[in-house]
């Protein structure tokens, strides 16, 4: 009888087990997180700029090694190579008799740098001698710091200044809001002009310093973007019978805010934070175009372009686009990597957005 | 209405107070002032002394560099200025006003062409690639847009003068007129034509730059309105799917359409520091950088003041617009 009861039990519990293992096996449990994380796979664009960001990252700090190793050089290796540059002028001019006759002035000149893409040099060299290849690896570097640099601290001036104004209100709101109303009415580029000459001419910075402040400057003018999307979110997940209760647990406002509220935020943060890396690249870039982002001999990509300037000369823009081209394509391929990876962000986080 | 319209004015003003002293003290911190840089090579000569370097300063307001001197000069410039003198620049050596209402018409010029190239073609692809989405079409489109945002001006520019201005040398590289040709003072016609040519490479610059942002905001606002229940009723009902997406779809999409072009009005004034500078045309953002680069404090201060006066002028008027556009609206 016991016996009996006991084999039904064992019965039972094999049911009981099998019903849980076929529910295991058509039901899977998701967490938020890997469901986010299938949606953005699911998008070709976001696979196609997660790829993009990895090569630029690759190409960048893991590039500059195996040069390193391989050849044995860095950033600043001054090539001479020989070669002879033929340089023709042509100018047409009226013969007595009347005919157009064509001069041809052909001159060589022995020239070490600017050499064309070789074996050893894939791209070639620049004005001054350097390596064009290795020095895009160096200055990918440039960028990419300082992106992440800005966007990290951009984001925590902003959740700090944000979640505080979002939930005190008041004139804490008033105050903190009508300080991101001016900042943000400031132009952009010209007062980064302004301030990189002031910190140019002030002697006791280095050059190789210049770029940290011109860092704190970007983030100066560009946390008030992420101050307005933490307070709006916050102003409305205040709102929220979740907030209610932590209310009713008496805990500390700061801990309501960080603990509670913020994390909330994070989808929104996380998409514009994205995008925001692509801007900041564009703004390093328009920077060190105009000479004013990283010193000479040390390579920027927006440098790179500033070679092609007709401004002065138009050698370079018409018969050198291995000095420039390049370094444009690796600020459109990373601007974009970063687009399209915040778009997939975006669309993965907020399911309504898809149909 | 009105209320709120006020209130937003006030608002208004008290940024553009900020903003100004904001510049002012940023400017006035910019030690390689213009005097200096000018006066340098006279006083290393001995034509001028160090008395009179500091007289020629005290004479621009830019003698006392403490908190309180600054405070003082701001205070001059800002009564000045609220009755229309916004100073000399040091650089043009005529009234910032002048140079300012010179300068920006050709800025608005090239701005405004582009403006309008971006609305006609960016809106109706954006539409477009909405009711197609996730197609071949669709995708391209945004590609296409995302790397208009994606390239820097600099270099968009560059590739383009390399292909047209030098490999096939259609189009002229820089400057506003051919400087070798020679026309006839009454040749209204030929000068205008050559100007324009001259435009040509800037104006596309632009219009590839802005158009992506403009086809993507369409696509965007398109999909949530084609979401919503009264378009699935009105293709319940049989209309025609031209009907639907024109006429019931579009027309809800130009609320947030019409509020963000009209709010980008006042900043074709602005100049395009870049672009302009690269293409060598004189507009106001060309004049802007250089006069940046030497120092010229109240160029500086009147141009960066007239840019952020367009910034709350365009709020202003997309909030109005808002108003305007959508009945449903109130806003208190």
């Amino acid at each position: 009888m016991i016996e009996k009861e006991k084999a039904a039990e064992q019965t039972i519990s094999n049911i009981n087990q099998e019903a849980r293992d076929g529910y295991e096996q058509h039901f899977k449990v998701i967490s938020p997180g890997r469901m986010v994380a299938k949606r953005f796979f699911k998008s070709k664009l976001s696979i196609a700029g997660l790829y993009m960001i990895i090569f630029v990252f690759l190409f960048s700090f893991v590039g500059p090694l195996i040069v390193d190793v391989t050849w044995g050089y860095e950033e600043l290796e001054v090539f001479k190579i020989e070669r002879i540059d033929d340089m023709v002028s042509t100018a047409d001019f009226k013969g007595p008799d009347g005919k157009i006759y064509t001069y041809y002035d052909k001159s060589q000149t022995l020239v070490y740098f600017k050499a064309p893409p070789s074996a050893e040099h894939w791209l070639g060299t620049d004005t001054s001698g350097f390596d064009i290849l290795t020095r895009l690896m160096y200055g990918g570097r440039i960028s990419l710091t300082i992106s992440f640099i800005v966007i990290f601290l951009e984001t925590i001036i902003g959740v700090i200044l944000g979640g505080l104004a979002g939930y005190f209100g008041k004139w804490v709101d008033q105050l903190i809001m009508r300080i991101v109303d001016i900042l943000a009415c400031l132009p952009g580029l010209p007062i980064l002009l302004v301030l990189s000459a002031t910190i140019k001419s002030i002697d006791t910075i280095p050059a190789e310093h210049r770029i940290y402040y011109m860092m704190a400057f970007l983030t100066l003018m560009g946390w008030t973007g992420v101050t307005r999307i933490v307070r709006g979110q916050i102003l409305m997940l205040r709102e929220q019978e979740y907030m209610l209760a932590a209310e009713t647990t008496g805990i500390s406002p700061m801990h309501k805010i960080f603990r509670h509220l913020v994390p909330n935020t994070m989808p929104q943060l996380i998409v514009s934070a994205t995008l925001g890396l692509g801007g900041v690249i564009l703004y390093e870039s328009t920077l060190s175009y105009l000479g004013l982002g990283v010193p000479f001999p040390r390579a920027a990509w927006g440098s790179m372009i500033a070679l092609a300037d007709p401004s002065k000369g138009q050698e370079i823009l018409a018969y050198y686009p291995n000095m420039w081209v390049p370094a444009g394509i690796l600020i459109v391929v990373t601007v974009l990597g970063f687009s399209f990876i915040g778009d997939g962000l975006r669309d993965a986080f907020d399911p309504r957005m898809k149909r | 209405m009105w209320n709120y319209l006020l209130k937003r004015v006030a608002l208004a003003l008290l940024i553009l107070f900020g903003v100004s002293a904001l510049i002012y003290l940023l400017s006035m911190l910019m030690p390689a002032d213009y005097i200096d840089n000018q006066t340098a090579a006279a006083v290393q000569m001995g034509t001028m002394t160090l008395d009179d370097v500091q007289r020629l300063k005290e004479l621009y307001g830019l003698a006392d560099k403490s908190l309180p001197g600054i405070a003082k000069s701001y205070l001059k410039w800002l009564t000045s200025a609220l009755s229309g003198d916004l100073g000399y620049s040091f650089v043009y050596g005529r009234p910032v006003t002048d140079v300012l209402s010179q300068y920006i018409w050709i800025s608005f010029l090239i701005a405004f062409i582009s403006y309008l190239l971006e609305i006609v073609i960016g809106i109706p692809m954006g539409i477009k690639a909405s009711v197609n989405q996730y197609s071949a079409y669709d995708y391209t489109v945004s590609v296409f847009a995302m790397m208009g945002t994606a390239l820097p001006s600099f270099f968009l520019s560059a590739l383009l003068m390399n292909v047209f201005a030098i490999r096939l040398g259609i189009l002229p590289l820089q400057g506003l007129t051919t400087a070798t040709k020679i026309f006839p003072h009454n040749a209204y016609f030929q000068i205008l034509l050559d100007k324009a040519w001259h435009l040509v490479l800037p104006i596309t610059v632009l219009t590839l730059l802005g158009v992506g942002g403009l086809m993507k905001f369409t696509r965007t606002n398109m999909l949530e309105v084609l979401n919503s229940d009264y378009i699935r009723t009105a293709r319940a009902k049989g209309l025609s799917e031209h009907t639907v997406v024109y006429k019931h779809a579009f027309r809800n999409t130009l609320i947030p359409l019409v509020t963000s072009l009209s709010g980008m009005l006042p900043g074709l004034f602005g100049g395009a520091m870049i672009t302009e500078t690269v293409f060598a045309i004189p507009g106001i953002g060309y004049m802007a950088l250089r006069a940046t680069q030497q120092g010229d404090i109240p160029f500086i201060m009147g141009y960066n003041m007239f840019l952020s006066i367009l910034t709350v002028l365009g709020m202003l008027i997309s909030d109005i617009m808002y108003m305007v556009v959508d009945p449903r609206v109130k806003l208190s």
